[in-house]
């Protein structure tokens, strides 16, 4: 199929497979190998790029696992496309050689892309910035310093560039005949993407491709047909009134995190250890439930907070607690040719308290998530919402906890009895992120420190400073 | 002068522009196939049958090889000859090559491997370190012993024994560029070979052994690789093989890389290791004796794990002058990837042995560790004697037989000899008393550069040791759930191959008409900017400027016979190959210029692009005109071998090193006692580089090597399975230190005293030493733990929030 998007400032159109990766087709096709492949599943950044949408947002994506019709109407500046059109280089470039930023330098295009990326976005977050990306030799204390030293030069102005012309109302993507083949379906709306899943039910939907990106280049996988969700705009996006925060499928994780730091910023800083940036800019809150996974962050959290699923099939609407929708390990009540909506969050007052467990703490998938959200009235437990992932088959809820807590007196006691009620809720496994045994003392670790941190104390590492 | 400048990395503006090419980034001819391996999913068993039809007839699939198309199996081995390429029947581990698909892209060669069908029978594995002894599954026919005095003696004379375990895991490399190779057919037979390797030379030999060529038809290049830290030292052979194979087959350019998850699956890691102690003391905390029993995991082939656990026996001391001491070294034979090279070369293994006894000792003794490390050290070197010990060479060098066939590997005398039997293990049958604290290591060398008092003394008043170990206390009392650890410690690392005759290196430089300057030498860039270091040492010597000097790709055919670019060995080696070969040239220039400059040759010097004499002078390039003119060679080679090298691997004495480098660190954690999470709070270092080449270079070393050997002991956790499947195989699961794991606050000096030993420059070898300085990280969590309850935590590495949970719990005296 054919793809039309900026590269480097020039108009392009690919013509390939459905998912074909902009990685291979930039690396292949185009010879541009500043880009590197390093893990080939969106975990190192090495291939990182700047991906700039047609209101000028400019974010940095995996180019591994991004297929080139997910970039339709968009720009794509590489590493070759971060110096000036004359070779300048641009002030992270310049700030990396200095400072000593890069060794054996397989890694670094794709820093140097994500330091651009955060300099055009004035992000000084930078361990935030670059948590996406790996390096092996440096230790990344040169980088860091590199970023610091980059912070006040001026944005130059070719890093402007795609958002200008693709707000060009005189600018059009050229037409160009091509192969073809047979096209995904790439709908625009809601309701157009409700037709054509109801005729093809068992089609692949993609929305960020973070996790389909890997059916493909680990899974090998032929996924067609397919449909690609990012141009249904009424997907996406949040809407919030007195009573309740209606979240768009499609919105990215990254827009999520943004939106709720100031009403749950405890879901906001789990978000900030969702993946990476590179991750979150891509992933959608709509995939990570859909897809059922008894890791992803996202469930956990907005089981807690109370949430509700919107599915939809046809013209068919259905709404569920959201802690129904997961049944099983891979199985969720979702009916061929229906899919996820929306989901929705009814407005509180904050006391979501969440708790990420890996073996790193930046980009890096769950051994347990768990995420409390409980009410104390007249120092008696009111209600108690307390959910898991890593825990079983599917994100779930912890009942008994619950039910030991309710009515209780808020105090270590209760805490304590209510820790011996996790081995009723949970049969967790052991693989290779934790054991089973490390999940449950983790699981009841983290009520523990719920309360403690309601009692004002400290107990979280992060926090440790020096 | 251009050494001892901290200029950038030769290759950063390449680097940061995306223009440095790494191996798949080579354009390829027309027609260029592309390999991928089909892997074992068992870990031991026999092909019964393979089905390969399906994958014949994949799209774009133009030939499949398996082991029984060979009439002999070429051999990836750097050193036992056992290691063929793709099955020979017998399946050793999950992940070992069955048969290969080479087709006209790398998807579609990776899309035919799955289209195998595999007849397998699966037969019970060797995993574990308990499975491998029982069935005596061991590479060398029994322990390699080394030792030092009377040990049973010492232990029962101590007034205190104790003993315990550690169990370290290993460690994915995790270089960022993957495996990679490119075969290039060239007319007559001949082939080039561009490697992502350490060792061209390596790739050069097996190549041709393969091919049944002599050795001058294959030509390696390796301009860069995109990161090494050992593993492309030997674990690049089976791509370059296949490449060379298909490409002499076909007649058509071949290349290949491992997908990530093939990488993992396929390639060798660092050794884990488990280090067993008993040690007796005195109420100081002095070490009278210790035994140490080393069991590694080599996994399926022996590689280069005999010198990997030799430099494990060698770092089991570190920094400490053991009265007495045994190391008990068994290297076992596992159906897992073949363990291989890793930065430290087993030396990190061996360290944390020790360092772990001292934190076991100082605990039992409630006294602070960094106090009873210091009266266990060996004695401060005496005030520098300027004793230059170059040209004192050769030192007498015991040979071993000589595999001929392979030199240049360090498993090349690797294989176990059948005559000698107990002989060779001569520590154990014969121990000698030697006096206590003499100053000699367990081997027998003596310590006579031991900087580490005063680096001790320098890092401990930098960082607020002191100071802050009583703050910790404090804030540990007030604190129930979070709780802060603080360790400092010490690194002596031996510099030189311990295979002695592979501490050679050579180079060429040519000199052109116009006065700039071509390097050539054996060393590969990795990254550690070896190129730069080493360009600086030709610029240095001609006194001209950088822009003068052109780095070129490391090549068997400038420079031939070249040792692994390992050992942190390379600027010490190829900065003397090339200083002799630049030396050469300038006197050949002195001699034709020293007439009109009416000076001795002698006189002449080389400095600011200028030569000059007697306050004559004329620039470089018209120097070398006239000797162009005259008719003399601009060009030279130069050669080095590393003096002062005499050692027994067998008997385990002598002196495998020329000198010692060092380091300390001081570390500073907290940990979460509810969920064991824990993070690195601050890390101070002073490092020794000798009179440095180039500081920022060595800083980025120090810094580097550090939060790598961090992520070894704290969240780098490799996990098989049951069947001895890798289920950590991808950075999805396996998760080396990312951005935020550096420590915050984080004070990175160099030592820079010159070496005593006469170095290039007097600057000292700084690739691996730094590495180890991670284990100030794994001390301070077990001082956290430890500020939990009254007993020893017995924290185990990688010090995952499980295992530190698992060891607050100890330190309470909860049931494990």
């Amino acid at each position: 199929m054919e793809t039309r998007f900026l590269l480097n400032g020039e108009p392009q159109v690919a013509d390939t497979g459905a998912t074909t990766t902009l990685l291979d087709w930039l690396r292949e096709e185009k010879r541009l190998t500043g880009t590197k492949e390093g893990c080939n599943e969106g975990d190192c950044g090495a291939c990182t790029v700047m991906v700039t949408d047609p209101d000028g947002t400019a974010r940095a994506l995996n180019a591994c696992i991004l297929f080139l019709p997910q970039l339709d109407g968009r720009a794509v500046r590489t590493v070759e496309g971060i110096a000036g059109p004359d070779g300048a280089l641009h002030p992270v470039q310049q700030a990396m050689i200095d400072h000593h930023g890069s060794q054996c330098g397989f890694c670094t295009p794709g820093f140097v892309v994500s330091m651009a990326v955060a300099h055009l976005n004035g992000r000084q977050d930078h361990d935030d910035q670059l948590a996406g990306n790996l390096c092996r030799c440096t230790g990344y204390a040169p980088i860091i310093r590199a970023a610091e030293a980059a912070v006040g030069a001026p944005v130059p102005d070719w890093m402007r560039a795609d958002a200008k012309a693709l707000a060009d109302p005189g600018f059009i993507f050229p037409q160009i005949r091509t192969s073809g083949g047979v096209p995904p379906a790439c709908p625009t709306t809601a309701d157009e993407l409700a037709e054509w899943y109801e005729a093809h039910p068992d089609a692949t939907l993609i929305a960020g491709a973070t996790d389909v990106g890997l059916w493909v280049t680990k899974g090998l996988r032929d996924l067609s047909p397919v449909a690609f969700l990012n141009q249904c705009a009424d997907l996406r996006g949040i809407v919030a009134d007195d009573e309740t925060i209606h979240i768009g499928a499609m919105t990215s994780v990254a827009e999520l995190g943004a939106f709720i730091s100031d009403r749950h910023p405890s879901l906001a800083e789990l978000i900030r250890r969702y993946g990476s940036v590179q991750v979150r800019n891509a992933a959608t809150i709509g995939g990570n439930i859909a897809n059922g996974s008894p890791i992803g962050d996202s469930p956990p959290a907005l089981i807690a907070l109370g949430a509700s699923l919107h599915l939809r099939k046809g013209a068919a609407r259905r709404v569920m607690a959201l802690e129904d929708f997961f049944l099983d390990y891979g199985k969720q009540d979702r009916e061929p040719g229906e899919f996820v909506e929306a989901v929705s969050i009814p407005v509180q007052p904050d006391r979501l308290a969440c708790y990420k467990l890996s073996k790193r703490f930046d980009q890096d998938i769950s051994a347990v998530c768990g995420a409390f959200s409980i009410t104390v009235t007249e120092g008696k437990v009111a209600t108690a919402r307390i959910a898991f992932g890593g825990m079983a088959g599917t994100p779930k809820r912890a009942s008994h906890v619950e039910a030991a807590l309710v009515g209780q007196p808020w105090n270590e006691a209760t805490i304590r009895t209510a820790q011996g009620e996790f081995e009723r809720d949970f049969m967790p496994l052991s693989d290779m992120r934790a054991s089973a045994s490390y999940r449950l003392r983790a699981a009841q670790g983290m009520l523990m420190r719920y309360f403690l941190e309601t009692q004002g104390a400290a107990a979280n590492v992060l926090e440790v400073r020096i | 002068m251009t050494v001892a400048k901290p200029l950038p990395h030769d290759a950063a503006p390449l680097h940061v522009t995306g223009q440095a090419r790494y191996i798949d980034d080579i354009p390829v001819p027309a027609g260029c196939l592309h390999i991928a391996f089909g892997l074992s999913p068992i870990a031991k068993g026999r092909i019964a049958a393979m089905d390969l039809d399906a994958v014949r007839d994949a799209p774009g699939v133009a030939l499949v090889l398996a082991g029984t198309d060979f009439e002999v199996i070429p051999d990836c081995s750097p050193s036992a000859h056992d290691e063929p390429l793709l099955s020979d029947g017998d399946i050793h581990y999950a992940g070992q090559p069955l048969f290969l698909v080479a087709a006209e892209s790398h998807l579609a060669a990776r899309k035919a491997v799955r289209r195998a069908k595999l007849d397998l029978i699966e037969e019970p594995p060797i995993l574990t370190v308990e499975e491998a002894l029982a069935a005596n599954s061991r590479f060398e026919d029994g322990p390699r012993i080394y030792a030092k005095g009377d040990v049973e003696a010492a232990l029962a004379g101590a007034p205190h024994v104790i003993q315990g375990q550690i169990e370290v895991g290993g460690q994915e490399h995790f270089y960022l560029e993957g495996q990679a190779a490119l075969a290039l057919p060239q007319e007559g037979g001949d082939m080039i070979v561009h490697a992502s390797t350490q060792h061209p030379t390596e790739i050069q030999h097996k190549v041709a052994d393969a091919l049944g060529l002599p050795m001058h038809a294959v030509r390696v290049e390796v301009r860069r690789m995109g990161g090494g830290f050992g593993g492309k030292e030997s674990q690049g052979n089976a791509l370059a093989i296949a490449c060379a194979l298909v490409a002499a087959r076909t007649g058509r350019a071949v290349t290949m890389r491992y997908d990530r998850d093939d990488d993992f699956t396929i390639t060798g890691k660092r050794h884990d290791i488990r280090v067993e102690y008993r040690v007796g003391f005195d109420d100081e905390g002095r070490v009278l004796g210790v035994d140490f029993t080393h069991a590694l995991r080599c996994g399926w082939s022996m590689d280069l794990s005999l010198p990997v656990a030799d430099r494990a026996m060698l770092h089991a001391d570190n920094a400490y002058d053991l009265p007495a001491c045994r190391i008990t070294s068994h290297r076992l034979k596992t159906n897992h990837q073949s363990a291989t090279a890793f930065r430290g070369f087993g030396g990190p293994q061996g360290m944390v042995g020790i360092e772990r006894v001292m934190d076991h000792v100082a605990h039992a003794l409630g006294r602070d560790p960094l106090e009873v490390r210091r009266v266990n050290y060996y004695a401060e070197a005496q005030a520098e004697s300027a004793e230059a010990s170059g040209g004192s060479f050769p030192a007498k060098m015991k040979r071993g037989p000589l595999d001929t066939a392979d030199l240049a590997g360090r498993g090349a005398v690797a294989v176990p000899q059948s005559a000698g039997g107990s002989q060779r293990y001569g520590g154990a049958h014969s121990p000698v008393p030697v006096p206590a604290r003499d100053g000699l290591t367990p081997y027998g060398m003596k310590v006579e550069d031991f900087i580490l008092h005063g680096l001790t003394d320098r890092l401990a008043a930098s960082c607020d040791y002191a100071g802050r170990r009583a703050a910790i206390a404090n804030w540990n009392a007030a604190n129930p759930v979070l709780k802060r650890g603080i360790a400092l410690t010490p690194v002596k690392f031996g510099i030189s191959f311990t295979l002695t005759h592979l501490n050679q290196a050579g180079a060429l430089v040519h000199v052109y008409q116009d006065g700039s300057i071509q390097m050539n030498h054996g060393g590969t860039e990795m990254g550690q900017g070896l190129f730069q270091k080493v360009a600086q040492v030709a610029a240095s010597r001609f006194g001209l400027g950088m822009d003068r000097v052109r780095i070129t790709a490391t090549d068997t055919g400038k420079v031939p016979n070249t040792s692994a670019t390992a050992a942190s060995s390379g600027s010490d080696l190829n900065g003397m190959a090339v200083k002799a070969a630049c030396d050469e040239i300038r006197g050949r220039i002195a001699a034709v210029v020293a007439p009109e400059l009416q000076a001795g040759a002698a006189e002449i010097v080389f400095e600011d692009g200028m030569v000059r004499a007697n306050g004559a002078e004329m620039p470089f390039e018209d120097a070398v005109k006239r000797a162009y003119m005259a008719r003399v060679s601009l060009s030279a080679t130069g050669f080095y071998r590393t003096p002062d090298l005499q050692w027994d691997r067998i008997a385990g004495k002598g002196r495998p090193f020329f000198y010692f480098a060092y380091g300390a660190a001081c570390s500073e954690v907290v940990i979460d006692t509810l969920t064991g999470e824990n993070r690195i709070l601050r890390t101070d270092i002073v490092h020794d580089a000798g009179a440095s080449l180039n500081p920022a270079l060595d800083i980025g070393q120090v810094e580097g090597g550090f939060v790598q050997g961090a992520g070894w002991l704290t969240t780098e956790e490799l996990v098989w399975d049951g069947k001895g499947r890798l289920r950590t195989h991808a950075p999805s699961t396996y998760k080396i230190p990312a951005c935020s794991d550096r420590p915050p606050v984080f004070n990175v000096a160099l030592w820079d005293q010159p070496n005593r030993a006469e170095t290039i420059y007097r600057s000292k070898a700084v690739g691996e030493p730094p590495f180890m300085l991670g284990i100030s990280v794994l001390m301070a969590l077990s001082d956290a733990c430890a500020a939990c309850g009254p007993h020893y935590p017995d924290l185990q590495a990688p010090a995952t929030a499980e295992a530190v949970l698992a060891a607050v719990d100890r330190a309470r005296g909860a049931a494990p």
